[in-house]
């Protein structure tokens, strides 16, 4: 029992200074390319600590998200936009006395937790023997989260989608309406056309 | 490269089905299906271009398809209410509760997968419609 | 005492994470460091929710027809919902960034700030004239 916490703690603490390091290296390079591929680095190793948490399913979902989406959006992103930060990095005193407030008073709260690893946190004793039970049981599947995330919580999966429904509506209502070609002419694209009276001379407008 | 896509699109579309289907049994289910289907029409189009990828997936079908997951996942909601039960109770579903869950599970499942899969490549579809080409001294 | 020390040292190194990324978001100006920076908040976050659940000596939460103790699977399902609304969220932020950009012709904080109090100068000129 001593062994396994100890393995599990080791590459948990391992881990979580590499992710500590990357961070440190997002916050100092100025080349927002390289920042982006080590936000890539640093999802990656995010999912890899949540597998030695147990958690298979949420890991498959930062290693696709993160190390997969979110990097092409922001690659995307930087092809629109400038590609280096313009000013070199300085230490910024208000930052600084807002991150040790805010750390001393989690770092304050930490001892009332749970121990890493503990069988009876608050968490775990009340509702979640009947979901497992329920799960095998009742629904007779598997997989307990997707028995949680689609039947006990399916309500809050609904407004999850209504978000991701919602973010994209939002996006394609940002981004999607023009095409430049390289005389900054733009035309519609064809399948989100704007209103039909609108002129080229108020596109001009817009443009300048 | 174009070679090597077009010998791992296919897989990535079959491991994205794969994923959606036995969520109930392992790790996935709807979220992750989505991300992966998209990641295969992304990869898609980078390697053949947007022009061709817009070909394969049409505009229209895209913004189709956006809604129809959360429609999907509303209306089983609501076939609930129809058939005597509650909002989003599954049980109702078939005439053995058990069976009744698994028929609601796989088809809002779906329903999530469809959505996320279309809102993700709608969105890349957003980004790559304005890039302009990049000059050599922005790099 | 050693052993509290250590389990409790797992904590205090995702709130040094927690707070690096607070960090990136208060004093970076450029606009996507900023979200980026966010989403390293949003990611240690999540770590430490799922490190409140493992149950030690537990597996994933896949039942096997094995009796074992399983890692709790409530905030398993949080974090997933999570996840992927911080990437809608972070889509819909960087989209706001390129149309900042095309408005403002830049996405540094400072330049956009005197971009826009020249622009409030002008105004103010312009109405009293």
């Amino acid at each position: 029992m001593t062994a396994s916490i100890d393995m599990v703690l080791i590459v948990d603490l391992v881990l979580l200074t590499l992710l500590c390091l990357t961070a440190l290296a997002i916050m100092l390079v100025r080349h927002l390319f390289a920042v982006v591929a080590l936000t890539g680095a640093f999802s990656l190793l995010s999912a890899g600590l949540l597998v030695t948490l147990d958690a298979v399913d949420v890991a498959f979902t930062e290693a696709a998200v993160g190390a997969g989406i979110s990097t092409v959006l922001m690659l995307g992103t930087l092809a629109l936009t400038k590609r280096r930060e313009a000013r070199s990095p300085k230490l910024s005193p208000i930052g600084l006395i807002i991150i040790f407030f805010t750390g001393a008073t989690l770092i304050y709260a930490t001892p009332d937790m749970p121990k890493f690893g503990a069988a009876d946190s608050p968490g775990l004793v009340h509702i979640v023997p009947s979901y497992i039970e329920g799960s095998e049981n009742d629904i007779a599947v598997p997989n307990i989260v997707t028995a949680i995330l689609a039947s006990y919580r399916g309500y809050d999966t609904l407004g999850e989608v209504a978000v991701i429904f919602t973010a994209g509506m939002g996006v394609i209502i940002l981004l999607g309406r023009r095409r430049e070609d390289e005389y900054g002419y733009s035309e519609e694209s064809a399948a989100f056309p704007l209103h039909p009276e609108t002129s080229d001379d108020e596109e001009g407008k817009d443009k300048s | 490269m174009r070679v090597v896509s077009k010998m791992l699109i296919p897989f990535i579309l079959l491991f994205g089905l794969y994923v959606q289907f036995h969520g109930d049994f392992g790790p996935g289910g709807g979220f992750q299906a989505g991300v992966i289907f998209a990641a295969a029409f992304i990869l898609y189009a980078l390697v053949f271009g947007d022009d061709q990828a817009r070909k394969v997936v049409p505009d229209k079908a895209l913004i189709l398809l956006v809604p129809l997951g959360l429609l999907i996942y509303a209306l089983t909601g609501f076939a609930g209410i129809l058939l005597g039960g509650k909002f989003l109770d599954y049980d109702v579903l078939s005439s053995d509760p058990t069976h009744g869950q698994h028929l609601g599970i796989l088809v809002i499942e779906l329903g999530v997968g469809i959505t996320v899969a279309a809102v993700m490549i709608s969105i890349f579809r957003a980004y790559a419609g304005r890039t302009k080409a990049i000059d050599k001294e922005d790099w | 005492m050693v052993d509290a020390l250590i389990s409790h040292y797992n904590y205090w190194l995702i709130i040094i994470l927690m707070m690096l990324g607070l960090y990136v978001v208060v004093s970076r100006g450029n606009l996507v460091k900023k979200i980026v920076g966010l989403n390293i908040f949003q990611t240690s976050v999540f770590l430490l929710y799922i490190s409140l659940g493992k149950v030690s000596g537990g597996t994933a939460p896949i039942l096997t027809g094995k009796p074992e103790a399983f890692s709790n699977p409530l905030p398993h399902v949080l974090i997933l919902t999570a996840i992927v609304v911080g990437i809608a969220t972070t889509a819909l932020g960087l989209a706001l960034v390129v149309r900042i950009r095309e408005s403002y012709g830049t996405i540094e904080e400072d330049d956009i700030l005197i971009s826009e109090r020249s622009q409030d100068a002008s105004d103010i000129n312009g109405s009293s004239a």
